[in-house]
């Protein structure tokens, strides 16, 4: 089972929800509202909670965290299982990427855990 | 009364045009085009203001070989004395993905709300047809769903 299979699922999903969920809303002026925008409500939309928190270092890379992911949290909490833990985040990361290519931004989406079930997205603002 | 109607990608090609009187497809083919010039100095102008994006805006009145041009934002019917004068709006969603449509306001001028909401109706359909997991996005749309909805908007009043 490829996890780049799965991201690419993600991808797809993600473009659907980028250009469904924004519909109403005004246009983003910048991309700081984009990100705001995953954090709270695609996040929202798709999980039922908001993204913890987000941080910048305001050159392109964006750290999003969540500490209690939904798809990790039946799972266990510290650190057993933490080998198994990148096949439930690939498709996650698949659909950060696939919401954030429809509304303009092209980019590299990781993901990390360092304890189930808090996980860190890393967003790389690839510019071209 | 919309007489075309266009859906042109983010990065400036068609993936969708369909206009009503068919003999003359091309030449919508040109009016929407120039269309896009204006939209993007639209889309240009706007990332300073915060005005709402959805912009609804009144593009010039366009001359065909017939008719004569008036370059004016007002209702057109009352300056002229030409049957058809064709207007064509803009709108853009937050994918930067353009609809243009042009309509023909001989008989009633439509007013803002209508053309807003035919716009309205666009985007929801889009949006369908975004979500449709068989449409690869950046493909031509072949919707049958996406077509019905467009040819109820064009032979919607005589």
């Amino acid at each position: 089972m490829s996890l780049s299979v799965l991201e690419g699922m993600g991808f797809r999903v993600g473009q659907a929800l980028g250009e469904r969920l924004p519909q109403e809303t005004l246009a983003f002026r910048e991309e700081l509202d984009i990100l705001k925008f995953l954090c709270k409500d695609l996040w929202v939309a798709v999980f039922q909670k908001q993204m913890d928190s987000l941080r910048t270092n305001h050159q392109g890379t964006y750290v999003l965290q969540d500490n209690s992911f939904p798809l990790l949290i039946r799972m266990a909490a510290g650190l057993q299982y933490l080998e198994e833990a990148p096949k439930f985040l690939a498709f996650t990361c698949g659909l950060l990427r696939g919401a954030l290519s429809t509304l303009g931004i092209k980019s590299l989406v990781t993901a990390s855990v360092a304890s189930l079930p808090t996980c860190k997205f890393q967003v790389v603002i690839q510019k071209t | 009364m919309a007489v075309c109607v266009a859906v042109i990608a983010k990065e400036n090609y068609p993936l969708y045009i369909r206009s009503i009187p068919t003999e003359n497809e091309l030449k919508f083919h040109y009016m929407v085009h120039t269309s896009l010039d204006v939209v993007d100095e639209k889309i240009s102008a706007m990332g300073k203001a915060l005005v709402d994006q959805r912009e609804l805006y009144l593009g010039l009145l366009y001359p065909t070989e017939d008719y004569k041009v008036y370059p004016s934002h007002q209702s057109p019917c009352v300056e002229s004395t030409f049957p058809n004068q064709l207007c064509r709006y803009g709108y853009v969603t937050n994918s930067k993905v353009k609809f243009v449509m042009v309509v023909d306001s001989s008989n009633t001028a439509l007013r803002d709300n209508e053309i807003r909401s035919m716009f309205r109706k666009l985007h929801n359909s889009y949006t369908d047809v975004m979500c449709n997991p068989f449409y690869n996005p950046g493909d031509r749309i072949h919707s049958r769903a996406f077509d019905s909805m467009v040819t109820s908007m064009m032979i919607q009043v005589c």
